[in-house]
């Protein structure tokens, strides 16, 4: 069974076509690359999938329930998580800190517990902060954990919101473009990090402009063009097929 | 010696309304102008409470309370919904409706002509009266109210709303209801702000619908923003400065028809000449300037 359904997602801009009955699904296990032009609907797809844009009309089945029309805080807790092209941390919280917001469930976070059931929330708490620091030293920013995430290195940035995902517990993790303009070795370490999540049991779709960063970690392409689908495949066949090819001379 | 008192026991209350609205606008980057409304509520609550029906002080506080808690939310839920700027109009619209209404209910509130002779607090049998007395009420809530906010920001609940003041989208990719923990904070500055309202009517034992205008949400800012947004500590220092300034000012020998207006200057000037130079105030960590933020 796929984890993730989407059928006939339409969204406009305008009368900009972001998504014109866009279709695809994703089995568990797998990592899915999202190419095309720049304004071919990409980060569109994800916005609707996070529910941060309400979609105009199509369905979106995530271990095969409905989430369109879900708000965005609780998809992120029915467990999508995504990072975002531009940068989003919050650059005057610790790295530690950063992490730590995204755990869901944390009774610490009911104003009633703040105050009436403090200890449990501490306990909770304490618990939560050795994962973070365990979560990060194992993607090797153990060093930066009490700096502020503004400290860090734009590469860096982009490998923090990833161990966000992580924390927060998804299942489904979607990267908006998590290696564009980063220095190399710091794509070598990303791209490992992605290749690995697979078998913990995530799934992931990714934007990407960087063919090479796709065909190493991408079990599957799908490339799109004007809001739809123009075709999926193998990246060699997708990098082959002569509506790729055309829609990039255009 | 009582002129000292009375001094401590305004910055007292000043500290009040400040940190309630540091949460509110210091911590979460929400800004309200409507706080002098909520501290409008708990006054006439406290005052009416005591003088209609007679009821002691601390039944009073709690209903003022409740009933500020409420307006907040009524005023919150669907202001909250709109961005940035629009909330701080919305507000400035509950601002100006609460005063018409303290002003234009006479048979109620007594309008223009005010609340004289509110009874003072009686605790547990003790009768608060004297200004020591008085400063020592005042000095216990203060030291209660900042000890609950600094509970609440140093707790993960805090954590969300720093993530709402400096990137509400990521608050809500990271799973945060956004619109309930800004509801939520808005409804506690309201129910603390009331707090002060209740000591100010019962210590003055007068009030009157002046006293809650714009103007005094505009001096709370002040407090907040010269202080230190986003720190606790800069509320207590700002809530100092502010009180002390105009007061000094009286020493200076102008004369009183003078001195009025040039207080409403210092404050203006200082509020701008803070805006352009030290947006952070004296010890804060959050500034309004869109610029600055990350």
């Amino acid at each position: 069974m796929s984890l993730l359904v989407c059928e006939g997602l339409t969204k406009n801009f305008d009368g900009v076509k972001a998504l014109s009955s866009f279709s695809c699904a994703v089995k568990q296990g797998e990592i899915v690359g999202l190419i095309g032009p720049n304004g071919a609907g990409k980060t569109t797809l994800f916005n609707v999938l996070t529910g941060f844009i309400p979609a105009e009309s199509g369905t979106v089945l995530f271990r095969g329930k409905e989430i369109i029309g879900k708000p965005a805080h609780k998809i992120t807790r029915l467990g999508i998580a995504r990072t975002f092209q531009i940068l989003r941390l919050i650059k005057r919280l610790t790295v530690l800190d950063n992490s730590l917001l995204c755990y869901q469930h944390q009774p610490g976070e009911r104003l009633g517990n703040v105050f009436f059931r403090s200890r449990q929330s501490a306990r909770h708490e304490a618990a939560n902060r050795e994962k973070a620091a365990a979560l990060i030293k194992q993607y090797g920013l153990g060093d930066k954990l009490h700096d502020l995430a503004d400290a860090l290195s734009y590469g860096q940035q982009k490998l923090l919101s990833l161990v966000c995902c992580l924390a927060a517990g998804a299942d489904l993790i979607l990267l908006d473009e998590p290696v564009a303009g980063i220095a190399p070795e710091m794509i070598e370490k990303i791209l490992d990090v992605i290749k690995g999540l697979p078998a913990q049991g995530k799934t992931v779709i990714l934007i990407e402009h960087n063919m090479d960063a796709i065909s190493r970690v991408c079990d599957r392409v799908i490339f799109m063009d004007a809001g739809a689908k123009v075709c999926e495949g193998s990246v060699d066949d997708v990098r082959n097929d002569p509506r790729v090819i055309e829609a990039y001379l255009d | 010696m009582d002129y000292l008192l009375h001094i401590l026991i305004l910055i007292g209350i000043y500290v009040i309304l400040s940190l309630s609205l540091n949460l509110i606008a210091g911590y979460t980057g929400i800004l309200s102008i409507a706080h002098a409304a909520f501290y409008g509520v708990g006054a006439y609550v406290a005052a009416l409470m005591a003088l209609k029906l007679g009821t002691p002080f601390l039944a009073n506080v709690i209903c003022a309370i409740i009933l500020s808690g409420l307006l907040g939310a009524l005023v919150g839920i669907p202001s909250l919904r709109i961005r940035d700027d629009y909330f701080v109009i919305a507000t400035f619209a509950f601002q100006v409706i609460t005063f018409s209404v303290l002003n234009n209910w006479v048979s109620f509130t007594s309008g223009p002509m005010g609340l004289p002779g509110i009874p003072q607090p009686r605790i547990f049998g003790l009768q608060v009266s004297s200004h020591w007395q008085f400063l020592v009420l005042v000095g216990i809530c203060a030291i209660l109210v900042f000890l609950a906010a600094r509970r609440i920001v140093e707790s993960p609940f805090g954590r969300v709303l720093k993530a709402i003041r400096e990137d509400e989208v990521f608050a809500l990719a990271a799973g945060k209801n956004v619109a309930a923990y800004k509801v939520l904070v808005f409804v506690i500055g309201a129910a603390m702000a009331s707090v002060a309202g209740a000591l100010y009517a019962t210590y003055i034992t007068f009030i009157d619908p002046t006293s809650f205008t714009v103007m005094e949400s505009i001096f709370i800012i002040s407090i907040v923003i010269i202080g230190g947004a986003g720190n606790l500590w800069g509320s207590v220092l700002g809530a100092a400065v502010l009180v002390i300034l105009p007061e000094a000012l009286r020493f200076v020998g102008l004369p009183s028809s003078v001195a009025a207006n040039v207080r409403q200057i210092i404050y203006g000037a200082l509020l701008v000449a803070f805006m352009m130079w030290r947006p952070q105030g004296f010890i804060g960590e959050y500034t309004f300037r869109k610029g600055d933020q990350g």
